[in-house]
């Protein structure tokens, strides 16, 4: 064995582009960090202490005066506009999942077309989304309603909660229908085989295997939609939303206020910026905290969801 | 031919069961099947009787696996799959228009390669069948699924956790558990597709005597890799080679006497 004098496990030299590059992604991940810390601190900071119980349980009566203006309404209309969203999404974008796995002719061109479909409505930008609820469900649906039910005045044909929340539904749809084809996909195909082989229908082996084990996987989806949805103004700003109401909205076809929205108007169409800002770090505090809430919300259904899975009665 | 381990195992079974008088239970008649153009089986005529042990060996790719889906129509499942002549199963020819394949698959039951038990609890695993045929009553139910965990040798291991999950389980025990979810639904048949290959030989053993006792009430068709398993539990053992059924007879037989020079050559072992 001669030259095993010479093999050695030490570099020879030192690798420049090993430790470049390994420098870059810690650098790059950094500044991800930087930023979001950067925003945080921010936000915290300057919106905590005009933070009050009266501001956040106040239906304000003067907007921009720190006395007088509460965000109430703002958090009631954002929450019932996602968990609204959250009703109508989830059903149908667990329906269209499941006939996309489970019956669709998968090689087929309709499926094909289907597929291509939902991942460029995630694509669409949501103010166009804002457009399409507009014309679809205010313009079409919203006024022949209107027609059918003979409304002397207009019910069902103008911007409404409603309309908002399944503008919303439309736009977090392929959030749920991708999240749920991969859970569907992940269920080992044995056990679909051997729910069949006992006699099972597909239907009943869909219903009673498939579904509860896919259902952490659905709820991975809902949180995702649940994010995307709570933040968002172009989709209901055209389709619900409004600067100013008194009180609360009572029915599906009331206005509503909106959290992000409300800082969109702080932000705009204050007279005193100045006087404003303290109301609108608040308000943005407060945005930023119920997005949070809402996540926790589906992520502990979710918990809970799994660790029944996981028990077993 | 000198004498091998297989022969020897041949020798210490009991011979075989005589032949049922009348019409065999399972009749297979000139069947071909196609995955798309290319022809996986290839003209396979067989005739199994009642509560007969049957084994279908043959290297991988020899269509043992797929005949056996047959008898069930598990390639229903798969598309592109076109079958070409006739299966009767009792009498019934089970690809006719008429057949209602959820009575079919009550009929004739199935365990799988890789153990597959539901992610609920043993009990649940087991009931899943009966509840979805219709069994209701709580009493009626326990008794049904504590008679299949006994007629699978499992109830003393599980009888007091029940209510446990079924993934808690052993492979072996497991893969028991498949089989007492199979039979809990009271089929005919049971067909059985390489059911131990993935276990222990312990846990193998099990399944083996398993088998030889459910031969008293049901008709069983295994797919086995094993040919010393084929050789303890079958009454009769088929053998395929490329789509081809190559020769069917008498386990005792194709182990020691086979007529085709390619069965001798693999139950030798000289290829496969």
């Amino acid at each position: 064995m001669n030259g095993t004098q010479a093999r050695h496990f030490r570099a020879d030299k030192f690798d420049f582009w090993s430790f470049f590059f390994s420098g870059l992604t810690g650098l790059a991940t950094l500044f991800i960090i930087g930023i979001l810390v950067t925003i945080l601190v921010n936000i915290i900071y300057n919106g905590w202490s005009s933070l009050s119980w009266h501001f956040v349980s106040t239906i304000p009566t003067d907007l921009f005066n720190m006395k007088t203006t509460g965000i109430l309404p703002m958090i009631v209309g954002t929450t019932i506009r996602v968990f609204v969203m959250t009703i109508f999404v989830i059903p149908v974008g667990v329906i269209t999942a499941i006939y996309l796995t489970e019956y669709a002719p998968n090689t087929s061109l309709i499926t094909r077309v289907i597929r291509a479909a939902v991942n460029n409505l995630a694509g669409v930008p949501s103010i166009v989304f804002g457009l399409f609820g507009l014309g679809f469900f205010i313009n079409f649906v919203g006024k022949n309603m209107d027609l059918l039910l003979h409304n002397p005045t207009s019910v069902w044909g103008r911007p409404a909660l409603i309309w908002a929340a399944l503008t919303l539904a439309v736009m977090t749809l392929p959030v749920v229908i991708v999240a749920t084809e991969e859970s569907l996909k992940a269920i080992p195909p044995g056990l679909r085989e051997a729910s069949l082989a006992l006699g099972a229908t597909k239907l009943e082996t869909i219903l009673k295997i498939v579904l509860p084990q896919a259902l952490p996987g659905i709820l991975t989806g809902g949180i995702l939609a649940v994010s995307r949805a709570a933040g968002e103004v172009a989709p209901i700003l055209l389709t619900g939303v409004c600067t100013y109401m008194v009180g609360l909205p009572h029915s599906p076809t009331d206005q509503f206020m909106d959290l992000g929205y409300h800082v969109f108007i702080l932000s705009t169409q204050s007279n005193d910026i100045d006087a404003t800002r303290p109301i609108l770090y608040a308000t943005v505090l407060v945005l930023l905290m119920l997005t949070f809430a809402l996540n926790i919300v589906a992520i502990l259904i979710r918990a809970r969801v799994r660790k029944k899975l996981r028990a077993l009665g | 031919m000198a004498e091998t381990l297989i022969q020897k195992i041949v020798a210490q079974q009991a011979p075989a069961a005589a032949p049922a008088a009348g019409a065999p239970f399972i009749r297979i008649e000139d069947v071909s099947l196609y995955y798309g153009a290319s022809k996986a089986l290839k003209n396979i005529s067989l005739n199994l009787d009642e509560k007969v042990v049957t084994a279908f060996i043959g290297p991988s790719g020899c269509g043992k696996s797929t005949l056996l889906r047959c008898l069930n129509r598990m390639n229903d499942l798969i598309d592109n799959v076109r079958i070409d002549g006739c299966i009767k199963i009792g009498g019934h020819d089970i690809y006719a228009g008429d057949v209602d394949v959820i009575e079919l698959r009550k009929r004739v039951g199935m365990v799988f390669q890789k153990s597959n038990p539901f992610p609920k609890s043993i009990y649940e695993n087991v009931a899943y069948g009966l509840r979805l045929h219709g069994m209701k009553s709580k009493s009626d139910l326990d008794a049904a699924v504590e008679q299949s965990l006994r007629s699978s040798a499992l109830w003393d291991e599980v009888k007091d956790r029940l209510h446990s999950s079924a993934l808690g389980l052993s492979g072996g025990q497991q893969q028991r558990l498949c089989i007492a979810r199979a039979i809990a639904i009271k089929p005919d048949i049971i067909l059985m597709d390489e059911p131990a290959s993935a276990l222990d030989p312990i846990a193998t053993s099990r399944i083996e005597e398993l088998i030889l006792e459910l031969k008293k009430d049901f008709t069983i068709v295994i797919v086995t890799h094993n040919m010393q398993q084929a050789a303890r539990i079958s009454d009769q053992t088929a053998f395929f080679y490329i789509g081809e059924l190559i020769e069917f007879g008498p386990t005792a037989k194709i182990f020691t006497n086979p007529s085709q020079k390619r069965t001798e050559d693999y139950v030798t072992g000289r290829f496969g």
